[in-house]
């Protein structure tokens, strides 16, 4: 339908990162490597400015995320602003800074839907993960969330010491009053890239996790939408990154930064431009950062004349970057990449560690800090 | 899952009508549904009042020239692919 060529009228979503700042130290975090304080954080007027003309331009939906979005203490001014220039209004936490008085606060300013993040079913592999204890306060969460009226999705970030629990998840998920739940597999990325090694799962362990959750889709309809996304290593084509570059998400970073993905500032040579100094639609439509990767122009080859290049868009940039060294190469994890051998590499390690490497225990976790 | 005729759907929470660029949208979690005359008309309606049986019956005659029982059947396909989404509660 939509010609890749055509440029994209306006974002339908704006994954709004306010601040870096959270409690925990997950070892796959999405943040950059590179994390910014708190004195660098836009204030609450830029960020009530922004959401106005996302509006505006046509934007539908904020994600508001982190770091623990909850680590702003404005976060109720900011839902209430969000709310209020028309947006439909997402909070991404992880349920810590938040208690009963705080959450009936947020819904009363306008949020629609609360994510709330699990690092597993169980204390143990949760702390471990997440470098702190947290598992106890999410379930008390749960419990608050039932005296409310919001959409709640648990989300649950998968790797190869929780896979096996999935079922357990589900009768979390049933246990509350959630209508949704997300098994996110890990994406290799920055902090999680540094942790890879440990969290990848093996094939049969992946195999096994998709039939118990097709099996729960079914069982659930009705009831609770059950979605998941595999790690992509493990596809025979790439994911469509974000959407495409630059068609249907924009991403701004604690101190402004316009990016179109998570992961973006690794790209070498891209230039960002900044929401204090730029309008959102100029930035949208004409910042060389945005057009890079936009439309077919920058493909190489088997992507450029791939009957798949509307689907995947040549899929993730940034991995391509992380595992070709060319950011304009196939994405890797496609089985048409010429660099398909690395990633094979990867796995053949994973799934069959006594052919390949000597070490019976992974390297210890990278956790994440806490910027001040 | 067919929906039950005496029974009253209604928005589940997190899912409300919103509007971008004229055009009339069901918003709900990380997703946002087109809505045009029929559809909006529908969810219009999922408003914990009506049943599913009067919701028909009003669109039938919104929609006098169609036959009645394709009415019928498409806002029960519509309403069950809404409940998928968790768009809907009946009471």
């Amino acid at each position: 339908m939509n010609s890749a060529s055509k440029l994209p009228t306006n974002p339908l979503a704006l994954i709004a990162e306010l601040t870096h700042r959270c409690p925990l130290h997950c070892v796959y975090c999405s943040n950059p490597l590179e994390l910014q304080n708190r004195a660098s954080e836009l204030g609450t007027e830029t960020w009530t400015h922004i959401f106005q003309e996302a509006a505006q331009m046509g934007v539908l939906q904020v994600d508001l995320t982190g770091g623990e979005p909850l680590a702003r203490t404005d976060i109720i001014e900011l839902v209430h602003a969000a709310r209020t220039a028309g947006l439909y209004v997402n909070l991404i936490t992880s349920g810590l800074p938040l208690d009963e008085v705080r959450l009936a606060k947020l819904i009363a300013a306008g949020l629609d839907h609360l994510q709330l993040s699990f690092q597993g079913a169980r204390e143990e592999i949760a702390a471990e993960i997440s470098g702190t204890k947290s598992h106890a306060q999410k379930l008390r969460v749960l419990e608050w969330l039932k005296q409310v009226r919001v959409a709640i999705t648990l989300n649950f970030v998968i790797h190869r010491d929780n896979i096996d629990q999935i079922e357990e998840m589900l009768a979390l998920a049933q246990s509350s009053s959630a209508t949704r739940a997300e098994f996110a597999n890990v994406q290799y990325y920055g902090w999680a890239l540094a942790n890879r090694e440990r969290l990848l799962p093996t094939r049969a362990q992946l195999d096994r996790s998709i039939t118990t959750l097709k099996s729960a889709q079914d069982r659930l309809r009705g009831k609770i939408r059950v979605e998941y996304v595999v790690p992509d290593y493990y596809a025979k084509y790439p994911k469509p990154c974000m959407g495409g570059w630059g068609r249907r998400l924009m991403l701004i970073t604690p101190t402004g930064e316009a990016l179109p993905c998570h992961a973006a500032q690794i790209i070498p040579g891209l230039q960002f431009e900044n929401v204090k100094y730029r309008s959102l639609r100029e930035i949208w439509e004409t910042s060389a950062a945005f057009q890079r990767f936009r439309g077919e122009a920058w493909m190489q080859e088997p992507c450029k004349t791939c009957d798949r290049r509307e689907q995947d868009f040549g899929g993730c940039r940034c991995q391509a970057l992380l595992l070709s060294g060319d950011a304009s190469a196939t994405d890797p994890v496609c089985s048409l990449a010429p660099t398909r051998g690395k990633v094979d590499a990867i796995l053949e390690a994973v799934n069959n560690p006594s052919t390949t490497a000597p070490a019976l225990t992974g390297p210890a976790w990278l956790y994440r800090p806490n910027p001040a | 899952m067919t929906p039950d005729m005496q029974s009253h759907p209604r928005l589940a929470p997190g899912c409300r009508l919103g509007e971008n660029n004229q055009q009339r949208v069901l918003l709900m979690p990380e997703r946002a549904l087109r809505l045009n005359g029929p559809s909006l008309e529908i969810v219009q309606r999922c408003d914990g009042k009506h049943t599913v049986q009067q919701i028909i019956t009003e669109l039938q005659q919104i929609y006098s020239k169609a036959e009645p029982k394709k009415v019928e059947t498409d806002i029960l396909d519509y309403l069950a692919r809404l409940q998928d989404q968790r768009a809907l509660d009946f009471a």
